[in-house]
């Protein structure tokens, strides 16, 4: 057994990191915090979620959401989408594998994966709404946010959302303020079956393999690791029985990177664009300069009166 | 549970039949999960449905709901067919080698002495051959035809792979596979545990299913190992509690059985109660009956019960039927012969079948005093819902008291688990407003009804006013001082027999155990399974070590386990005859030379030898039962019986209807479906969602949102033959209701055939009612039937017929 | 005789020394200014969303939100502005064969060698191509930012298709404030332009220099149109 979650410290505890920690910060120019602190890692082995939501719930919870009631729409996935009160989400698949022709109810917890180049973060216009912790945290700065939607063109997953109410994004944040205070996630901390075990990277990595070869073992021949290189890797990863396929599983991508169109319109186009704007004010100095100005001459207004008969009233 | 949730680590194989543990039991599934990841071990699910525990398991078989018994039977003839019998278990630890009675016969679904009038045998020749010196009669060669084995072996063989895929609907290759995979744990070395809850037991022949599987886990040599079991999934955080401290109508605390009118005094009740061994050298440990009941009453009336007044035996009730279950209540209150009811922490209006009848019956009640945190259906009975409580206010003249009570987390006690683990609690919050604890609200109607009787008198005020009632405050009652009464105490001193100046016992202090109770009144115990669980060294619940030695499961310093501490029932079952564990990997007790020593606390005297006593102490015999002797209604086997509601007739016996020794009252008779109604096509099985528990957490926002609305599962191939869209609007009815729900067409649900039949699934969940956070819905006990099961009366709401039809949904207001 | 195409309304030509000449009326130059304001707030807000090192701007509308909040809405202003320029001038500024000549000489333009072009109507190839491609600038824009104001809209695209959209409203954004720099420059260049947005008049000799056909226009419509003195 993974060793369970701790539980709370009874006494105050000093935070393990802060501001002091940032390696990224949204149009922002920082110097990362060196040294690093150790990579920090949640994962989600799908193989072992019995779909109970109480991940669900404890991330309403602890997070004070208030959700609202919805209606069946014909899934067991309640509500139907990550909403900006919802940050994490059971997804049900109903997937008969062709292979064996049996039913394989894929379940798959929904939610930030906290990239290790996180596309959101890139993405976003104001300083310092999304920070990214040297622990590998990808977290959103409220008080910063200007609720613009860019971290949602940004993220390769589809995960963040703007509320309705303050008009600021809302996602995972891989619950850092218990992070900090040496605690697992809420949602860990509530999974009944260790389907969600946090600790470091290496450890999450590590203990991944053995799940990895138990599910081999028992036929599953593809079961891998889901830790996408395209974003740099997770800090969210997941064991899947059929890692050759993550889009069975509720449309997890197969090779998530954040998208090419937004990295050429967060680079090359800033540069280029400010390029040409430049270019066309200089153009004009410069001809001003050279050309001189284009006035009227007396001769012009002669020809206009001689034209309007001026000349001759 | 015979084990625990914890020892289910130290599994080969689960199965999950009867049940869906990762659904309804997601935290103790862990020791599944743990099981796998840890030992390696498979998970078998055979469910009507594709669950959530079927979700995670290494193999899934469907199953027809109401066919489980002709599926275990299969699976024993299958065992026995291909020697997957632990033999020397079956032939040391079983009842295989006795011989029943020469008149004991079966014949088309029909044992010897039914009487269909009564619905009942007369079960004179359902026992052994008694021998010349009283003892039970055997043949350790098992070639005698009539030894137990040998009927056995005929009575299963009828359940061939092909006569069970015909009455299941389990395709035979996935029937075989799962055989196979439990064949193996035959094996001394390969244990298999059975996780099992309502889906076993909501049948009209509940026990039956539970026993037909304990039957199989004895052939595999499965009970009393680690890893092993029979094991009773409870639903309610204390349901196991409950029948351990004996509230049901028919009981007293222990299992101990209320007299019956035929009983007028306590020798008769003695008579067939202390049962003598049918063995040598066995422990018989009933015999000890009376000093449990004797201690009982001491604890109940002090010192009014004596030796002379035969310890207040007068004042128990003594039952003029079987029993008052639930049902028979609500029949008696339909009539008008029950007036008041007491309702305590439950809500029969959506927990009990045909809301038609409960609703009818509540209504001729005077008075209904609701003790609950929640504000529950039954509370409001009487208040017009729309279509979900169509109630007439204006008739219904009960008066409602709604007593607000506390709830879990802000009391103090222990709650006893599965694994039957008395855990003791503290609060974690103060309750709200006017909120009492049943305690209190008990306390309170006690002394206040005594009061009324010292002042009134009464016709029979004895066991009222004799009641004792020693506790610091007499209005509300620690639950310490509750919990040390339970475990007992000594009222009066017993001198060391040996040594007259020695004290065995001083007056005043705590039990140290079951084992010191006595019949002579020198004894108080309330409740002589729990005695141990508060003794001098103080309150043994509370104790939260969970240290592990030789990493067993055990975990025997965390709080307390009855009886005795014992983690594991018939432990001395996990060595062979010789005291040698099967399994050295998985060593439990084992007999040093001089004494059983080991893990757990022995179930047997520690000095007895290992050839001389069985494991099997509760029976007279020593062993455990193939055959169940008088002890079940419907027969010492197992026997597969359709559904009172069955969308085919019973392929092994199409004369019987049923469970045919179910009682069914007239009335409700006529309100089930014919076999193979053309009216009622679909089998209908309702259960519960891990999102919601019963119908409490739809009280509550965050539980609602996870599962906001009422809806019923059917197959895709069902949907799209009645036009019915997923997530759209049906009406589904049976004879007794209708409800509006929406509809989830499924892969998780298949069509089955079944003698030839397509048969279709209906799957009712069971969480919607019309007060709460969640959107207002029916509760599937509008459509169930009103049966139970014959043993003890829980209601069949696993399998029932129904019909089906797209819908425009409620009318929008 | 039908008005020659470039000739709107409001355009005439007043006797006298100088020739002065009504080139916008009121309700053209108030519709102007208004565009002309939209763009540039436009312009500045959403270059602080388009840059880091602009985002300080958000400050001239009350912060983030408020930037984040504001600008679409003054999108929609913009749009309609221009919708109102668009009526007022397209006819104007089709594309006639003079414009042809005009940009194969476009290095005389460049020089001031104004004597070397052909006589232009009210508008030369560049004013026309200043206009065209504002206005298809701003459908771009327009489209582009209703598919990213997620605010109302958000269901309305696919998170692929706002991808594409915020780049294309980028790019489009940077391309129409250079033709607002090409325009604003011309205007400053080309003295005597000005006063045409401020006033509503020019000069008769900048008519003649700039827009001479335009210019024959006008005297030949009011000639026509009033008999000489």
């Amino acid at each position: 057994m993974f060793p369970p979650a701790p539980n709370p410290p009874v006494a105050p505890t000093q935070a393990k990191f802060g501001d002091k920690d940032l390696i990224r910060r949204s149009a922002s120019t920082i110097t990362p915090a060196s040294p690093r602190q150790t990579e920090v890692a949640k994962l989600i082995d799908v193989s072992k979620c019995i779909g109970c939501k109480a991940c669900q719930a404890a991330c309403l919870e602890w997070n004070n959401l208030h959700e609202e009631i919805g209606t069946f729409n014909g899934t067991y996935t309640n509500p139907p989408d990550l909403t900006p009160a919802s940050f994490t989400l059971m997804r049900f698949t109903e997937w008969v594998n062709p292979e064996t022709d049996n039913l394989e109810w894929l379940i798959r917890k929904d939610g930030c994966m906290h990239c290790e180049d996180p596309g959101c973060l890139k993405a976003c216009p104001a300083p310092g709404a999304i920070v990214q912790y040297s622990n590998g945290i990808v977290d959103f700065v409220h008080e910063n946010c200007i609720g613009c939607g860019y971290c949602i063109k940004g993220c390769p997953f589809n995960i963040p959302r703007i509320s309705k109410v303050d008009n600021k994004a809302y996602k995972c944040t891989l619950c850092s303020d218990r992070v900090a205070v040496g605690q697992w996630p809420a949602c860990a901390k509530a999974c009944p079956t260790q389907a969600i075990a946090f600790g470091t990277k290496a450890e999450m990595t590590k203990w991944a393999e053995g799940r990895i070869t138990d599910l081999k073992s028992r036929g599953y021949k593809n079961a891998g690791l889901y830790d996408p290189p395209g974003v740099g890797g997770t800090h969210v990863m997941y064991v899947l029985q059929h890692a050759d396929k993550p889009e069975i599983y509720a449309g997890l991508p197969n090779n998530p990177r954040i998208s090419p169109v937004v990295e050429i319109w967060k680079g090359v186009t800033k540069y280029v664009g400010f390029g040409f704007i430049g270019l066309a004010a200089v153009a004009g100095v410069l001809h001003h300069l050279v050309a001189g100005a284009n006035r009227v001459s007396a001769e012009d207004e002669a020809n206009a009166e001689k034209l309007t008969g001026s000349d001759r009233s | 549970m015979t084990n625990s949730w914890t020892d289910i680590k130290n599994t080969d194989l689960v199965v999950i039949m009867g049940g869906n543990a990762a659904e309804a039991h997601p935290c103790g599934f862990k020791w599944v999960t743990e099981a796998k990841a840890t030992r390696g071990a498979k998970l078998v699910v055979v469910d009507p449905r594709f669950t959530r525990s079927a979700a995670v398991a290494d193999y899934y078989a469907p199953v027809r709901q109401g066919s489980d018994i002709a599926f275990l039977n299969g699976v024993i003839n299958y065992c026995i067919q291909n020697n997957k019998v632990q033999w020397e278990y079956v032939k040391n630890f079983t009842n295989a080698n006795y011989l029943v009675k020469d008149g004991f016969t079966y014949q088309d679904g029909l044992f010897t002495g039914y009487d269909a009038e009564k619905r009942d045998y007369n079960r004179s020749t359902w026992d052994y051959q008694i021998g010349p010196d009283g003892y039970a009669m055997v043949d350790d060669t098992l070639q005698n035809p009539r030894c137990v084995w040998n009927l056995l072996k005929e009575h299963v063989s009828i359940y061939t792979p092909d006569m069970v895929s015909r009455i299941t609907g389990t395709p035979k290759d996935k029937f075989l596979k799962v055989c196979e995979m439990i064949g193996e744990c035959s094996s001394p070395t390969k244990t298999m545990t059975s996780m099992y809850a309502l889906g076993w037991t909501q049948h009209s022949k509940g026990s039956q299913n539970i026993r037909t599987m304990a039957m199989l886990q004895l052939i595999l040599g499965n009970i009393g190992v680690r890893g092993g079991g029979m094991n009773a999934l409870r639903g309610h955080s204390n349901i196991q509690g409950l029948t351990d401290i004996g509230l049901m109508s028919n009981l007293i605390p222990g299992y101990l059985t209320l007299a019956t009118e035929r009983e007028p005094d306590l020798a008769t009740y003695m008579s067939t109660r202390g049962f003598k061994p049918l063995r040598p050298n066995q422990m018989s440990y009933w015999q000890n009956y009376k000093k449990f009941f004797v201690s009982f009453q001491k604890a109940m009336f002090g010192p009014a019960a004596t030796a002379e007044n035969s310890f207040a035996y007068d004042w128990l009730p003594k039952m003029d039927v079987p029993s008052y279950d639930i049902l028979r209540a609500f029949e008696l209150m339909k009539q008008g012969k029950m007036t008041a009811y007491f309702c305590q922490g439950f809500n029969p209006l959506q927990a009990f079948p045909n809301k038609a009848k409960l609703a009818e019956a509540l209504g001729k009640l005077k008075l209904l005093v609701i003790m609950d945190p929640l504000e529950t259906e039954t509370a409001r009975f009487w208040e017009n819902h729309g279509i979900y409580n169509e109630a007439d206010p204006a008739k219904i003249q009960t008066e409602v008291i709604q007593l607000p009570s506390t709830c879990f987390a802000e009391d103090e006690g222990a709650l006893v688990n599965s694994g039957r683990w008395l855990q003791w609690h503290w609060p974690g919050g103060s309750p709200p407003g006017e909120a009492k604890s049943d305690v209190w609200i008990m306390s309170q109607i006690t002394l206040r009804l005594r009061a009324l009787y010292q002042k009134e008198g009464g016709a029979f005020p004895d066991p009222i006013l004799n009641l004792t009632w020693n506790y610091k405050d007499p209005n509300e009652p620690t639950p310490s001082e509750l919990a040390k009464e339970m475990n007992g105490y000594v009222v009066s001193d017993v001198a060391d027999p040996n040594d007259p100046t020695k004290k065995l016992l001083e007056a005043g202090k705590q039990l140290s155990g079951f084992g010191v109770l006595r019949d002579d009144g020198s004894t108080a115990c309330g409740n002589w399974i729990y005695s141990g669980s508060f003794t001098e060294a103080g309150n043994m619940m509370a104790r939260r070590d969970n240290s592990d030695p030789g990493d067993t499961g055990a975990y025997s310093n965390w709080s307390f386990s009855w009886p005795a501490n014992r983690r594991i029932l018939y432990n001395r079952a996990s060595a062979d005859i010789n005291g040698k564990p099967w399994d050295d990997t998985r060593k439990l007790l084992w007999w040093d030379g001089a004494k059983w020593t080991g893990y757990d606390i022995p179930d047997i005297a520690p000095a007895s030898k290992p050839q001389d006593v069985g494991p099997f102490i509760m029976n007279p015999e020593g062993v455990s039962r193939l055959f169940a002797r008088g002890m079940m209604r419907e027969g010492p086997f197992p026997v597969h019986y359709e559904p009172f509601e069955s969308p085919v007739a019973n392929a092994i016996a199409p004369k019987v209807r049923g469970n045919p020794v179910a009682r069914v009252f007239k009335d409700d008779f006529a309100q089930f479906a014919e076999v193979a109604s053309p009216d009622f096509p679909y089998a209908a099985t309702s259960y519960r969602l891990t999102e919601h528990f019963h119908y409490w957490t739809k009280n509550n926002h965050v539980n609602s949102v996870l599962q906001p609305e009422f809806f019923v599962e059917i197959s895709e191939e069902l949907a799209k033959e009645k036009g019915i869209t997923n997530g759209g609007w049906v009406r589904v009815w049976s004879k007794r209701g209708s409800v509006l729900a929406k509809a989830y067409a499924t892969k998780r649900i298949r069509p089955m055939t079944v003698d030839g039949k397509t048969v279709h699934i209906v799957g009712i969940p069971i969480h919607w009612g019309f007060v709460g956070a969640a959107k207002k819905g029916f509760g599937a006990n509008v459509l169930t039937p009103f049966v139970g099961d014959a043993n003890i009366e829980t209601p069949e709401y696993k399998a029932f017929c129904v019909n089906i039809e797209a819908s425009t949904g409620p009318a929008v207001a | 005789m039908t008005t020659p195409y470039d000739i709107e309304k409001g355009d005439g030509v007043h006797k006298g020394h100088p020739v002065t000449v009504d080139r916008y009326t009121l309700a053209a130059r108030i519709n102007h200014w208004i565009t002309a304001i939209s763009l540039i707030l436009l312009a500045l807000s959403g270059m602080a969303l388009f840059h880091p090192k602009l985002f300080f701007l958000t400050v001239l509308f009350g912060g983030g939100q408020a930037t984040r909040a504001i600008h679409p809405w003054i999108g929609v202003v913009l749009f309609f502005s221009f919708a109102g320029l668009f009526l007022r001038f397209w006819k104007a500024n089709l594309w006639k064969s003079e414009d042809g000549t005009w940009l194969r000489r476009i290095r005389d333009v460049l020089a001031g060698h104004e004597e070397r072009l052909p006589e232009l109507g009210k508008y030369n190839a560049g004013q026309k191509f200043v206009f065209w491609g504002m206005s298809f600038l701003i459908i771009v824009l327009i489209c582009s930012g209703f598919a990213v104001w997620d605010q109302y809209f958000y269901q309305f695209t696919t998170i692929p298709q706002k991808r594409v959209a915020i780049l294309v409203h980028a790019m489009a954004a940077v391309a129409i404030i250079c033709v607002w720099i090409i325009h604003v420059y011309a205007a400053i260049w080309v003295r005597g332009t000005i006063g045409a947005m401020t006033k509503g008049q020019v000069t008769g000799g900048w008519a003649w220099r700039h827009h001479r056909k335009w210019l024959r226009e006008l005297v030949g419509k009011r000639t026509k149109g009033t008999p000489a003195e």
